[in-house]
């Protein structure tokens, strides 16, 4: 183990905690460096989902037998659980989704579908996720309504002057991400979320890659909407959450209909339940919120302070060694950012080079991340991209680096 | 790294590096785009055919290093074969890099493209290799010069 300062964090106990990292591929150990594609899981998420399905399985609220009443506690306590994650004023205000993704759909299709009109502007910016272009791409079809982007420049930060002409009164929502899954920059949301509101116009945050990261506030950042996936933050696949302000999510109409989000139904007319369950139509991945509650517990007992540290540390060493290998251009050099390496190499392609780090165990990943706009931007057809979670060691940037020079050996 | 070596032989990094028929052609009779949208590679293939022979062709684009060398190998490969010999060395192909030959006698008659045999062993990598196949399909099934997306 590299003996290069670190923070509070026990490492070795917290790799302890997950299982998968004591696998090995090809031989070799593991070095999972694919954490903004999605992050591995502490035993405790596992064991939590053994328990629901050997011993709480039910359908929530609708049986009054003792399953369902146990299976709704626990679905209804991770609502909770959320509610502070997020420091939301509410319970209320968390719909759980399948992920960040179908959040953003919800948004655009109830939200959307019943504020934008012909002529109307919806303002995204150049670093969003292909999920915060097309859902609105497919809205401004419908209606007529245009998309609007707010510039990055070469280090991958968005253009805050741009942004503040963009913002007029056709513009009817600004759609954004906390932090660059393909760049790393984290966006200045705050006073991004501030400018939009003295102009009278609501924000939904893309929060996948912050959720696992940083505190959230919600309260404090004063978005409208704020949408993260459980898979990001060491939980389950197929769940994540909506937060909404409850003065909007009331406004909204539904967004699927089924059980659960009826208070009545006959064939002359429905009432609707109340938000959150009028979001949530169906049996919901009870299951997988109940793991991500199990995910949240893990997060908040290692604590982003101690997180953020420690991440800030594996990507300074990573940036500083990585700039020595020539031949290397770094993509997304923002002042701030997350623990996301994103590069390309003069010797090869970014395909090349993850299949020879693949051999070596490191896992990493290879491709437009999702963000076509921005491998446009930077007249890149695609990146390798290390992305580092607590559970990285300054060992594994160490060996990550010395696996690109037999990226050299066999392109030299 | 043996399996690497074997991946990544010295032909093939050769025809990434020095590309063979990468250029325009002044007459298309067919063409087709390839492209392969979770990694990007992007190739068009555009052929010069004299009756139902390909007299030449032409490749444009960029990707990695194993379909670089694929779509090189097989420009050299098919120049000059009718368009059934074509059809015919993709379904070699095709066999070869997911594993259905395994003879050396078999890979040896398809001499250079053989070198790509080591492919099977990285599914990741097969769609790489057989881009460039498939776009020349396209193309050879294309009316005229229309453009055609594979994948």
């Amino acid at each position: 183990m590299n003996t290069k300062s670190t923070t509070t964090l026990n490492i070795e106990k917290i790799r302890k905690d997950f299982p998968i990292l004591h696998t090995k591929v090809h031989g070799k150990p593991l070095m999972y460096l694919d954490n903004a594609n999605t992050t591995q899981k502490p035993q405790s998420v596992i064991d939590t989902l053994k328990k629901y399905y050997t011993t709480q399985n039910s359908n929530i609220h609708r049986g009054t037998h003792y399953l369902s009443e146990v299976a709704t506690k626990e679905y209804e306590s991770v609502r909770e659980k959320v509610k502070n994650f997020l420091n939301a004023k509410s319970e209320k205000e968390i719909i759980f989704v399948r992920g960040t993704t179908e959040a953003i759909n919800l948004v655009v299709n109830s939200y959307g579908r019943k504020n934008i009109f012909e002529g109307d502007e919806i303002l995204i910016s150049a670093m969003e996720h292909h999920s915060n272009i097309v859902p609105w791409q497919i809205l401004c079809e419908e209606k007529k309504a245009k998309l609007k982007i707010i510039p990055i420049n070469d280090n991958g930060e968005l253009l805050l002057d741009e942004y503040e002409k963009l913002l007029t009164p056709k513009t009817k929502i600004v759609s954004l991400v906390y932090i660059s899954n393909s760049l790393g920059t984290i966006n200045p949301i705050k006073q991004m979320i501030e400018l939009a509101h003295r102009n009278g116009i609501p924000v939904l945050i893309d929060g996948a890659q912050a959720a696992p990261h940083l505190k959230v506030d919600v309260q404090k950042l004063d978005c409208d909407f704020f949408a993260f996936s459980s898979h990001k933050i060491f939980g389950p696949t197929g769940t994540g959450v909506l937060y909404g302000k409850s003065h909007l999510l009331e406004s909204m109409p539904p967004y699927q209909g089924g059980g659960d989000m009826i208070k009545s139904v006959t064939f002359e007319k429905t009432i609707y339940n109340d938000i959150p369950y009028k979001f949530e139509a169906g049996t919901p991945n009870i299951a997988d919120v109940i793991g991500m509650g199990a995910a949240i517990d893990y997060l908040q007992s290692v604590g982003f302070e101690a997180i953020q540290e420690h991440e800030k540390q594996l990507l300074e060493h990573a940036t500083e060694l990585i700039q020595s290998v020539e031949g290397v251009r770094l993509i997304g050099t923002a002042k701030k950012k997350a623990s996301v390496l994103s590069f390309v190499m003069k010797e090869a392609h970014p395909h090349d080079i993850g299949t020879i780090l693949d051999r070596e165990g490191i896992a990493v990943r290879t491709g437009h991340h999702c963000t076509q706009p921005v491998m446009q931007r930077f007249k890149i057809p695609a990146t390798v991209r290390a992305s580092f979670a607590f559970y990285n060691t300054h060992d594994e940037v160490e060996k990550f680096i010395s696996a690109l020079g037999k990226v050299k050996e066999i392109f030299s | 790294m043996d399996e690497l070596r074997e991946l990544y032989q010295q032909v093939i990094l050769d025809h990434n590096k020095n590309p063979r028929n990468f250029k325009t052609l002044q007459h298309v009779d067919k063409k087709a785009e390839g492209y392969n949208p979770l990694c990007g590679d992007h190739y068009t293939i555009s052929l010069s055919m004299k009756n139902d022979i390909i007299e030449d062709i032409a490749v444009e684009g960029s990707g990695c290093a194993i379909s670089k060398a694929s779509a090189s190998m097989m420009s050299n490969a098919v120049k000059g074969m009718t368009k059934k010999e074509a059809e015919e060395l993709f379904e070699k192909f095709r066999s070869l890099v997911t594993r259905n030959i395994s003879l050396e006698e078999d890979i040896e008659n398809l001499g250079c493209l053989g070198a790509l045999a080591g492919v099977a062993e990285f599914p990741a990598r097969i769609k790489c290799a057989s881009l460039p196949w498939h776009t020349l399909h396209s193309a050879l099934s294309s009316q005229n010069s229309e453009v055609v997306s594979t994948e």
